[in-house]
């Protein structure tokens, strides 16, 4: 009664080899490694690669192995030491189209990797780094899709010559209001037929004797505009991580307005914080030439009809008009360089719409003044009857006035800037976009690199050392069977691993924290099979009877004890976020895995020390 | 064989299920009291706030970095040594007026320009909603649990047992965080992973229990029902204790080996895994029977099971 049928041995050596073959991965050290990506589309050509390798051996560094897969080259070094000042000898020399990035690179064989058999990603706690939490401002996506209907209205109105009074945002509605009851009228359907499929409800009122038409956005364009911010944002993040320079970053959204980064490896936190949570856009206006005072407009606070009151950068104030010729949206490319009195300056480059949206601006206004005004969104947290809350601050600076000498199109440059790493930065987030919505970070954990390695030592040494002990106890304890539970339970904590390589699950410190609880916990389903074999034999059963009954017996309570534990794993993945969540997938996983090692694994195993015998009188129990 | 635990007789638990279950009511009231009078002592996951881990090449001086950082406009900074005297531990309130970013930047360059060779080793910053919003969904997952577990339960044995393997485990969970409560350890979201875990392991004990009973109830015709249960409890006295002696084995070694960032992970299990052996003998047991379970509650009219024996048991 004790036999397995072949086949069911072979399966469970199937099932154990491809467990080791997929956890073997994790118990290569990864090696210290520099990669340079392109930005562009092409492949990296091989006379690219030699002008890397030649600079790493111009400063006498040794990788001892490099790759080039197209998009991406790697060099290996000894240790980090190399490592860094090889990533700095590559910056020097590599140019605009790449992007230099440290690296962990994997030394699992080939033989492996062409298994698809790789280890699991390191979490942030294990190999330092950065992790942002960031919200997406939504109020704000939503007042710039307000301001966009507005300057739509006004345009679509003066195509059409319609007459209005004034366009304004009154809470969350658009106020049209017109002279007569015609003129209402008949900018109804002009500006109905340019929003079809329900974006805008419409509303028609009479107020304090003038006409007025109302807009409000419709529930599902408020949807598709929080979707597209978290979208565009994103995106953009991508670019501007791309632009740091991080090998291997996750940026993902999590829940309905937030967005998750993590970038590993990153020390200098300031320079990322900086670049990833501001928002820098570019606008182009034209300066006032109507002769308004703009220090009389200051010091009552109020600018006159149809200007805007600006600073620059040594306080002066000016005025602007309000109307916008360019925004940094139509900016396809900017870079960073000096004019010809060596200044800082940024050379930006348009796309098609964006050119000849300026080239005629410009081209109505040549010999007048033009402002750059630069904007930079950043969030302060103030107290409102008691409650602290974020408030976007928007900072607006006009960084240069420049009178137009002729008609600008796709390519012009900005001056006026402080430094040349202002101009860097500055050109850094023209180029990877303008952010659709202001984000602020409501959470951030930075862990140093040298605390990374502690981490996956005391992870790895709690999981050994408890291990150790547990075996020790269970062979004492129940000898023969002990020894048959604790090599299914080293069995289970291959599969576990396997399974979670397999997934290419991130290990945080809480994850081998439950790779440790769950192998503690799944010696229960053994303590169980092994304690109710003792009681067979107790009650006078023959040693191959009680083997059968302790396993068949056993079943049952193992099955539901190891499902409430189960619920309460997947609760915990539920509600749980983060290092929370990490930990659940493991513990879910391993209930998993415990339940057919502790029951199939051991069974074959004590299959094949008892169940071919004879005669069996006795059993090491 | 070695057997620790071998009873000739049973032991007659049931008879002092009175007495134990007033000192569980009393531990309870107990907890329940620190918890309310002292409060738990929420970490940055939850309260918001920046947390920063630094450390020094030599012992670092904890009432310098107090008073400096104090100066410099941190009036309620909280520094303490963290696992060795290099390590320092800073917690900071959400500042009014400053994100996480620039306090942490600040802090480090305070620090930097008193000791040069001072390095960061962690930042934990959270904004005060996350904090909220960690705390609130801690506490749903808790009853989500209890709420799954009591069907699971219920559709596998009996209300009864259910109910009373909820409230057991419900009492572990309110003495884990009393006793929290009681040493003002620290409570972040590594422990609270570690107590909702204790929920669904701490069950188990009362599973294994049960399933005994039913077992016992369908086999011992004459007994009982609180002999019944103490014959379940003695019979499986054994591999509670060797069980639980072995996850304590893994979670000692968490506790020595994980250093200070599993360290009240380790403390939080321990206390669960005692008091989980406790409250699954002396407190789900005596409530099961508290309840009123009869026979019939588990043998169901005629031979309903299928595949039982003519005696009723299941083989």
């Amino acid at each position: 009664m004790n036999r397995y049928p072949v086949w069911k041995y072979v399966m469970i050596a199937i099932i154990l080899l491809i467990g080791i073959i997929y956890s073997i991965p994790n118990f290569f050290p990864s090696e210290p490694a520099v990669q340079i990506s392109t930005k562009t589309e092409q492949p990296i050509e091989p006379a690219e690669m030699q002008r890397f390798e030649q600079a790493l051996k111009d400063k006498s560094l040794s990788f001892h192995a490099s790759e080039n897969n197209g998009s991406q080259v790697l060099f290996r070094f000894a240790d980090t030491d190399v490592q860094l000042k090889a990533s700095e000898a590559l910056k020097a020399v590599v140019g605009d189209k790449y992007v230099v990035a440290l690296n962990l690179a994997q030394s699992t064989p080939q033989f492996l990797r062409a298994l698809h058999a790789n280890p699991m990603y390191l979490g942030l706690d294990l190999r330092g780094g950065v992790h942002f939490l960031m919200e997406v401002d939504m109020n704000a996506a939503k007042d710039k899709a307000y301001e966009r209907y507005e300057d739509e209205f006004r345009d679509t109105l003066r195509e059409a010559k319609v007459a209005y009074l004034g366009i304004a945002r009154e809470g969350d509605q658009l106020v049209a209001k017109f002279k007569t009851e015609q003129e209402r009228d008949a900018a109804a359907p002009v500006l109905g037929k340019v929003y079809v499929n329900n974006e805008l409800i419409w509303d028609r009122k009479e107020q304090d004797g003038s006409y007025i038409l109302a807009a409000a956005m419709s529930p599902q364009n408020l949807l598709n505009i929080e979707k597209f911010a978290i979208q565009q944002n994103i995106t953009t993040l991508r670019k501007r991580v791309n632009e740091l320079g991080v090998a291997e970053p996750v940026i993902q959204q999590q829940g309905k307005g937030r967005i998750v980064v993590q970038l590993p490896g990153v020390q200098d936190t300031v320079r990322a914080k900086e670049i990833l949570g501001a928002t820098a856009t570019l606008e182009f206006r034209l300066v006032d030439d109507s002769g308004n005072d703009a220090q009389q407009a200051q010091s009552s606070g109020r600018a006159p009809i149809g200007l805007q009151l600006y600073k620059e950068r040594d306080g002066t104030p000016i005025l602007l008009k309000r109307k916008v010729m360019l925004t940094g949206e139509y900016i396809t490319d900017a870079s960073s360089g000096f004019d010809q009195n060596n200044q800082p300056s940024v050379n930006i480059t348009l796309d098609g719409n964006g050119a000849s949206r300026f080239s005629k601006a410009t081209g109505e206004n040549v010999q007048k003044l033009m402002a750059v005004v630069y904007i930079e969104t950043k969030f302060q947290e103030v107290e409102v009857d008691g409650q602290k809350v974020r408030k976007p601050v928007k900072t607006e600076e006009v960084i240069n006035v420049a009178r137009i000498q002729e008609q600008l199109s796709k390519r012009f440059q900005i001056t006026g800037l402080d430094s040349t790493k202002e101009a860097r930065d500055l050109a850094l987030l023209l180029r990877a976009g303008a952010l659709a919505a202001p984000l602020y970070i409501v959470e951030e954990r930075t862990i140093g690199p040298s605390m990374g390695k502690e981490n996956i030592e005391k992870g790895f040494n709690s999981n050994i050392w408890g291990f150790v002990a547990v075996v020790i106890f269970m062979v004492v304890y129940y000898r023969v069977f002990g020894l048959i539970s604790s090599i299914s339970l080293g069995v289970n904590g291959f599969l576990l691993f396997a399974i979670l390589s397999m997934i290419q699950a991130t290990l945080t410190l809480p994850g081998m924290a439950a790779i440790a609880l769950t192998l503690g916990m799944a010696i229960d389903a053994n303590v169980l099979i092994n304690e109710r074999i003792r009681e067979e034999l107790r009650n006078g059963a023959v040693p191959q009877v009680a083997i059968n009954a302790g396993y068949e017996r056993a079943w049952g309570t193992i099955l539901d004890s190891n499902l409430t534990n189960l619920i309460a794993g997947i609760a915990l993945f539920m509600l749980g976020s983060g290092p929370v969540r990490g930990f659940a997938v493991v513990l879910c996983l391993g209930i998993l895995t415990s339940m057919f090692s502790a029951v199939t694994v051991s069974r074959a195993l004590t299959n094949l020390v008892y169940g071919y015998r004879k005669r069996l009188t006795d059993i090491s129990i | 064989m070695i057997e620790l635990f071998h009873f000739k007789k049973d032991i007659p638990f049931m008879k002092y299920g009175k007495v134990t279950t007033l000192i569980s009511l009393g531990t309870f009231v107990f907890a329940v009291f620190f918890l309310l009078y002292r409060g738990l002592n929420l970490g940055v996951d939850f309260t918001g706030g920046t947390m920063i881990e630094v450390r020094y090449a030599q012992a670092a001086p904890i009432e310098h970095i107090r008073e400096t950082l104090k100066g410099q406009g941190f009036p309620e900074v909280f520094v303490q040594n963290y696992g060795s005297t290099q390590d320092v531990l800073i917690r900071l309130p959400v500042e009014q007026g400053k994100s996480g970013a620039q306090v942490s930047e600040q802090v480090m360059k305070t620090l930097k320009a008193e000791s040069p060779d001072v390095q960061l080793s962690r930042v934990e910053f959270v904004g005060p909603q996350v904090g909220q919003e960690l705390y609130e969904n801690g506490g749903l997952a808790l009853l989500l649990v209890a709420a799954g577990i009591i069907i699971y339960l219920s559709f596998r044995f009996e209300w009864r047992f259910a109910v009373a393997a909820t409230i057991a485990n419900m009492h572990d969970v309110v003495i884990i965080l009393g006793m929290f409560a009681f040493f003002q350890w620290q409570f972040d979201l590594t422990v609270l992973a570690g107590v909702l875990a204790i929920l669904g392991y701490s069950v188990n004990e009362s599973v294994v229990v049960f399933d005994r009973v039913r077992e016992n109830i369908r086999k011992m015709r004459d007994t009982s029902i609180p002999d019944i249960i103490d014959n379940a409890i003695t019979v499986t006295m054994s591999r509670t204790i060797i069980t639980h002696t072995s996850t304590q084995i893994m979670v000692l070694a968490m506790f020595f080996f994980g250093g200070e960032a599993l360290h009240n992970f380790a403390l939080a299990l321990t206390i669960g895994i005692m008091f989980g052996i406790y409250s699954s003998v002396l407190v789900a047991s005596p409530l099961v029977l508290l309840f009123g379970l009869k026979r019939e509650h588990l043998i169901p009219k005629e031979n309903g099971i299928e595949g039982a024996n003519p005696d009723g048991s299941v083989v």
